[in-house]
């Protein structure tokens, strides 16, 4: 409930609408780049998001500086971030949803199990299991199937190989970068800026470490597991998910990185902070999801 | 702050304020329902007779495809969305909503959006033709091109609605006027509230979806492809995961409006308000478990089936709670008859019967004969036409002359709702009998036997076609050259907010916040 | 009654007026103006037709009572009458009750529902087996452990469709060759697709089920009246959605066993037509015949096919180039596109003859001619 007597209305903006052209040419631009057209306008909208975007952020942040922003106002920034990380969820469950249904549903019965006894028809021989290596593809048509699954997989390999699993190593470093980000955010509080600049560089530090991570998991996914996007259902739902992920942990750390530089410049106070506030709610929810993805993509198989 | 509206275009391009976003929000979903209603023209036309007449089946389907997205995304939700920005902030006494700038963000999307998905008719391989359901593989391996565009558009559909209910829910938990608890909100603001949670939750599921169609049909991927070990079937899932959901975020806000309506021109408070309330979230509930009713014959275990059968017919429960709680509110009343009450009365007895045969729908075995037919059609077109879409002409009536200071002209406004009311019943009852009689859905041509209702069928689309014309024809000539008002209140029972402010509302309502008692 | 009031009943009255003058034309073309599912020939499209039925009832008798008080309070209720509202509203005991009634309604509908539903799940201890298989516009039917097997397509001709010749009886409901099953014998259907998902309903048997590529969905029948009984394909499926109809032959049992003999006895005949040789006029009259039949739908009669949608089959690089690669893509299709493997489902001598037609129709003209045996040879060779 409002408590205010005055409200800030901001004046018209042209930001909106150039935001608006932004999304527009890009959607535009993707829609023809996929299907092999020219990644020009796709670029071109990109451009102007990240110039809208940049015009938006600093519009934001000099208003705020000017004293323009009420306690209300920022009410709903909180609201609105918080609610934003709510669908980024939804969008996630989303993609846990499938990998559920396909393993705990859609195997079996495609292995004929559960009064889908009629798929031997279309699939004899296939045995569900999962990582799922062999597609059913494979299990009727050999060398020839369209669909052939991994020749490996990154699932847990064992004690004994424990420390050279790379996923092992991601979780660490994701982890402790939430520690770390807090401590920042604690430094912060108590008006400790060097001890907040050390600890918010140290995270966005574990950040590019953990990209950098991903990426030599994918190019030893690509070139000696033969693990791709197209390895039947495996391949599929652990580049999305992980993928999906990774192009978020990108986003936190250049959020992060971000309100890094702003630290440097003077930005925020032990009691203004909701910027760098909403980089660590975001940086959160990133590390609660990797925990799903570690136990549900990698350890449980 | 400026005090009156800027010049010009820059006016509506650059705006921050909650009205004119609202009045752009309206004027693109009435654009756009002229668009669908000319393509459900095009659909009715074909099935005239039987035999392909005007068009080919091929793009038989990209119209009925285009019909569904284009009214669902493109003329129910905006014009909601539309009322939202107008009555949001003035029922609860803010100022405007609580992030105007992404607010006219969210709105600009819209038109670039709708705009791509349109050009798509002028590709080669022609628009989406998969239906508004887009099943893969239909939609995936065997879609045309400009899939690829229809899946953007609807990325960057999603993103506006996600920024406009996040917008909606900052502005009602927020910017309350003080002394306006909870569970003293207008129920417009109580049904939007709940609405805007039903879209963050299901809209990223609808973008996950397209996103998947997007892997399979580019990159390889096997999400719904069996041969590599995915499921043709999870699509559906995840579909109505978001689907289900979205006939409810359709109709909710058209209970709100309803439930303002009734009790003005019943000059009597809503019967109870807390149970509306208490409904409202318990159907919002159910929305979530209910989904795999629109799949009973995928092949689910029958357990699933009962579950899923059981769950749905729950919903009746809650309804029956709002359907008896505007009755009640009309029992011994005052009851007079502009054009509102008429429009919410017709949607109070259409709905429920829209409701009856969803209820039908949900009992799984006769589901069999039902599925994919013209039952489905015409049960869902009395929901969402009859429902959703009376509601927003009775809204648009009801707060008219509050937004231009100007009357529509009431003789007008009953021919148009009694054109409509008929023209709808023609059109849509007769669906019932050709549905149960074995016409499936999505045909572009149909044995003979089904010669003779098709054709009532079309006559009565045609005739409620001409109705939407009065329509926009009555609004235009009431903003033009009504008859003045100005008295804040221009119901004898209307009660709120909105009705305390000067008509027409000023540029500014609530600079400084009013007290609520 | 004022001349408002008139108007209003009048208006009212208006469907009530349109039906009565309908009523004739009603009763004597009944199955025009139906307004009901049919009951069927199955005990589950018995059992279906009634629970539909009870619904169907509760839903009109709570429409009445509901309707009732809203329109006695909208004529007794009115303010041009002179009525004053009453100030009532919250009324736990109300809301309490009608919580209450509908959930019991629901119950009530819920229990014959549960045992309609499991009945039409019951699928066990079948006694033959039938598997359909859905493909881009028409249906294959597979009966297993047979060796019989056959595609079943609308024989409906385009002339009909586009409205340059009368239409006849069943327009868009018949087919090339129908299912042919036993009365009173308990048949399972074993339903898939091979493309993009269809649905195989026919209700007269009361039997409805996606086909679904890549899965098996599993139903049945227990007819007990012979006759054919019509349906259609229910999902959306593309183009030809409308234009592919279900149609059932139900036959004694003898009289089915016969025919199954004579459908073996014919297939081997035209297993043994694939070895001979045949001239180039026969393969293009049959090749057109066949074409038209198998192909045109998506390449079109003049050979065109659809821009950015299907090919054009003139002046290919495959139609006008390498044989092999001709009978090749007939033959297997091409995975992950809407050109299906026609391998298992025309005969040698129609494929050899379609691609002979091809190769030489609309201005192709390349002089080539194919034999069932070269077909035969690509189909052994891999
Ligand atoms: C505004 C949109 C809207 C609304 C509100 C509803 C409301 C309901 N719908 Fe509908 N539905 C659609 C839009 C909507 N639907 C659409 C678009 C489709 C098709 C999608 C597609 O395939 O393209 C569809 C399809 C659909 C199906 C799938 C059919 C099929 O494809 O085979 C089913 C099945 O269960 C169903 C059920 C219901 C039920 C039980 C309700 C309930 O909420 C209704 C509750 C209301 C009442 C019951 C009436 C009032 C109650 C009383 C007066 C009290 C007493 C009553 C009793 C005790 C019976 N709907
Ligand atoms: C809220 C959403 C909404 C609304 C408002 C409507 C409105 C209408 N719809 Fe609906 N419809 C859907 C949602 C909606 N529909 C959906 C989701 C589907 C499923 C799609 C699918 O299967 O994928 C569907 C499918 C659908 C079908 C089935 C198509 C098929 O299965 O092939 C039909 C057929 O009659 C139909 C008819 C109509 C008609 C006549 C109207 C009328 O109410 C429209 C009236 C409006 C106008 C006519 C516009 C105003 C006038 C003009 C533009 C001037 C021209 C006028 C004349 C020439 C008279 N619709
Ligand atoms: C359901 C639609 C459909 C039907 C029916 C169909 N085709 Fe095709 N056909 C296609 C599509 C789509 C392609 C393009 C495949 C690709 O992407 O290369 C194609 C490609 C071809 C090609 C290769 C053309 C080229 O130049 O690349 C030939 C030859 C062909 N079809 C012959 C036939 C014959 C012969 C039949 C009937 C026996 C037939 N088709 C039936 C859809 C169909
Ligand atoms: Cu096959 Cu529709
Ligand atoms: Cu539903």
């Amino acid at each position: 409930m409002s408590t205010e007597s005055s409200y800030y209305v901001p004046e018209q903006s042209k930001l909106p609408v150039l935001a608006a052209l932004g999304m527009g040419l890009m959607a535009y631009g993707a829609g023809s780049w996929v299907q092999g057209g020219s990644a020009l306008v796709l670029l071109a909208g990109a451009l102007v998001m990240v110039f809208t975007l940049y015009n938006w952020f600093s519009t934001v942040i000099h208003e705020n500086m000017a004293g323009m922003n009420s306690a209300q106002l920022k009410r709903s920034y909180v609201w609105g971030m918080s609610w934003f990380i709510f669908s980024e969820v939804m969008f996630f469950a989303c993609f846990f949803g499938a990998l559920f249904y396909v393993r705990v549903l859609a195997l079996p019965w495609l292995g004929g199990e559960g009064g889908h006894a009629g798929n031997d028809l279309l699939w004899e021989g296939f045995e569900p299991a999962w990582p799922l290596m062999t597609t059913p593809d494979m299990a009727v048509n050999g060398e020839n199937a369209q669909f052939m699954g991994p020749e490996q997989h990154m699932s847990f390999p064992g004690w004994a190989n424990l420390l050279g699993w790379l996923p092992l190593w991601n979780t660490i470093v994701l982890l402790s970068s939430s520690v770390t980000v807090h401590i920042a955010h604690t430094a912060l509080k108590n008006s400790n800026r060097a001890k907040f600049n050390l600890w918010l560089g140290i995270t966005v530090l574990l950040g590019a470490i953990f990209i950098v991570l991903q990426v030599e998991e994918y190019i030893h996914a690509y070139q000696h597991m033969g693990l791709t996007l197209e390895s039947g259902i495996y391949g599929t739902t652990f580049f999305m998910l992980t993928g999906f992920h990774g192009a978020h942990v990108t986003m936190g750390t250049i959020m992060l990185l971000i309100m890094f530089l702003r630290g440097l410049k003077g930005h925020f106070s032990p009691d203004d902070q909701f910027g760098f506030e909403a980089a660590s709610w975001y940086w959160h929810f990133v590390d609660v999801v990797w925990v799903g993805l570690f136990i549900f993509v990698y350890v449980l198989a | 702050m400026a005090h009156g509206p800027a010049k010009g275009i820059g006016r509506w391009l650059f705006t921050t304020n909650h009205k004119d976003i609202g009045t752009m929000y309206l004027w693109f979903s009435f654009a756009m329902f002229l668009l669908g209603g000319f393509f459900a023209m095009v659909i009715r036309a074909e099935l005239f007779q039987p035999g392909m007449q005007l068009v080919k089946p091929e793009f038989f389907n990209q119209m009925t495809t285009m019909h569904g997205l284009v009214m669902v995304f493109g003329a129910i939700m905006p014009v909601f969305v539309g009322l939202a920005n107008w009555m949001i902030p003035m029922m609860i006494g803010a100022p405007d909503m609580a992030l105007p700038r992404m607010n006219n963000l969210s709105f600009w999307i819209l038109p670039f959006a709708f705009l791509m998905l349109s050009s798509t008719l002028f590709m080669d391989g022609g628009a989406p033709n998969f239906g508004w359901t887009f099943y893969a593989p239909l939609s995936t391996t065997y879609a045309p091109d400009s899939v690829n565009f229809f899946i953007f558009a609807i990325h960057i559909m999603g993103a506006s609605s996600i920024m406009g209910s996040i917008n909606i829910i900052a502005t009602v938990l927020n910017l309350r006027a003080p002394g306006m608890t909870l569970m003293k909100m207008p129920m417009f603001v109580w049904t939007w509230l709940i609405t805007a949670f039903l879209l963050i939750a299901v809209m990223p599921v609808l973008a996950g979806a397209v996103t998947m169609m997007l892997m399979d049909i580019n990159f390889g991927t096997s999400f719904f492809n069996a041969a590599g070990g995915g499921d043709p079937v999870l699509f559906q899932h995840v579909f109505w995961f978001f689907g289900h959901p979205e006939v409810y975020i359709i109709i909710l806000p058209a209970f709100g409006v309803i439930s303002h309506i009734i009790p003005t021109f019943s000059r009597k408070p809503l019967f109870g308000y807390s149970s509306m309330v208490y409904a409202t979230a318990s159907i919002a509930f159910l929305s979530f478990i209910v989904w795999a009713h629109h799949m009973f014959l995928v092949g689910m275990p029958v357990g699933g089936q009962l579950y899923f059968m059981y769950a749905t017919m729950l919903i009746a429960v809650p309804t029956a709670a709002k359907v008896f709680n505007w009755i009640s509110t009309m029992f011994r009343g005052s009851l007079s008859y502009e054009t509102p009450m008429l429009f919410a009365i017709a949607f109070v007895i259409l709905f429920t019967i829209g409701g009856f045969t969803g209820l039908m729908l949900a009992i799984a075995p006769a589901d069999v004969q039902y599925h994919d037919t013209y039952f489905v059609v015409a049960h869902f077109h009395y929901v969402m036409v009859a429902g959703s879409l009376f509601s927003a002409t009775a809204a648009v009536y009801y707060w008219l002359p509050k937004w231009c200071g100007r009357m529509y002209n009431e003789t007008m406004g009953k021919v148009q709702f009694w054109i409509s009311f008929i023209g709808f019943n023609v059109t849509f009852f007769p669906q019932h009998f050709l549905g149960l009689a074995g016409m499936p859905r999505r045909y572009a041509d149909y044995a003979l036997q089904f010669s003779d209702w098709n054709m009532i069928s079309s006559i009565g689309a045609f005739i409620y076609g001409a109705a939407q014309l009065l329509f926009l024809f009555n609004v235009v000539r009431t903003i033009r050259s009504g008859k003045p008002v100005s008295e804040p209140k221009t119901w004898e029972g209307a009660e709120g907010l909105e009705w305390t402010v000067a008509t027409p509302a000023p540029y500014h309502t609530f600079s400084t916040a009013p007290v609520v008692k | 009654m004022s001349r408002r009031a008139r108007m209003l009943f009048a208006l009212m009255l208006a469907p009530a007026m349109f039906l009565a003058t309908f009523g004739k034309a009603l009763a004597d073309d009944a199955q025009r103006w139906a307004v009901n599912m049919p009951k069927g020939v199955t005990p589950v499209s018995n059992a279906i037709y009634d629970i539909h039925m009870i619904i169907f009832w509760i839903c009109v008798v709570i429409a009445v009572g509901v309707f009732g008080v809203m329109f006695y309070s909208m004529y007794a209720h009115r303010k041009s009458k002179g009525a004053v509202a009453a100030n009532f509203h919250e009324n736990t005991t109300a809301e309490i009750v009608w919580t209450v009634i509908p959930a019991v309604l629901l119950i009530v509908m819920a229990i014959p529902a549960t045992s309609a539903l499991l009945q039409v799940y019951d699928a066990s201890e079948a006694e033959m087996d039938v598997k359909v298989t859905g493909y881009q516009w028409k249906w294959q039917y597979e009966y297993l452990g047979q060796d019989v097997s056959f595609m079943s397509e609308l024989a409906t001709p385009e002339s009909e469709i586009y409205n340059t010749a009368p239409k006849s009886q069943y327009y868009v409901q018949e087919v090339s060759e129908p299912l042919v099953i036993p009365a009173n014998t308990k048949v399972r259907f074993l339903i898939t697709a091979k493309d993009v998902i269809h649905s195989w309903w026919l209700p007269d048997l009361g039997v409805k089920k996606d086909a679904i590529p890549g899965l098996v969905n599993e139903t049945w029948a227990y007819v007990n009246e012979p006759g054919i009984y019509r349906g259609a394909c229910t999902e959306l499926c593309g183009q030809g959605h409308a234009f592919m109809p279900v149609v059932v032959n139900v036959l004694e049992k003898e009289a089915y066993n016969s025919w199954l003999a004579e459908k073996k006895e014919a297939a081997a005949a035209v297993r043994e037509l694939s070895k001979k040789t045949f001239t180039m006029d026969e393969l293009m009259a049959q090749g057109e015949e066949a074409y038209n039949r198998s192909c045109a739908s998506c390449h079109q009669v003049n050979g065109q096919g659809i821009a950015g949608v299907f090919p054009s089959m003139i002046g290919g690089a495959i139609t006008t180039g390498d044989i092999t690669s001709h009978i090749d893509i007939v033959v297997n299709g091409k995975a992950g596109t809407a050109m299906q493997a026609f391998g298992g489902q025309l005969s040698e001598v129609d494929i050899a003859a379609i691609v002979t037609y091809e190769r030489n129709a609309w201005g192709n003209n390349t002089g080539d001619v194919v034999q069932p045996i070269d077909i035969l040879k690509h189909k052994q060779g891999q």
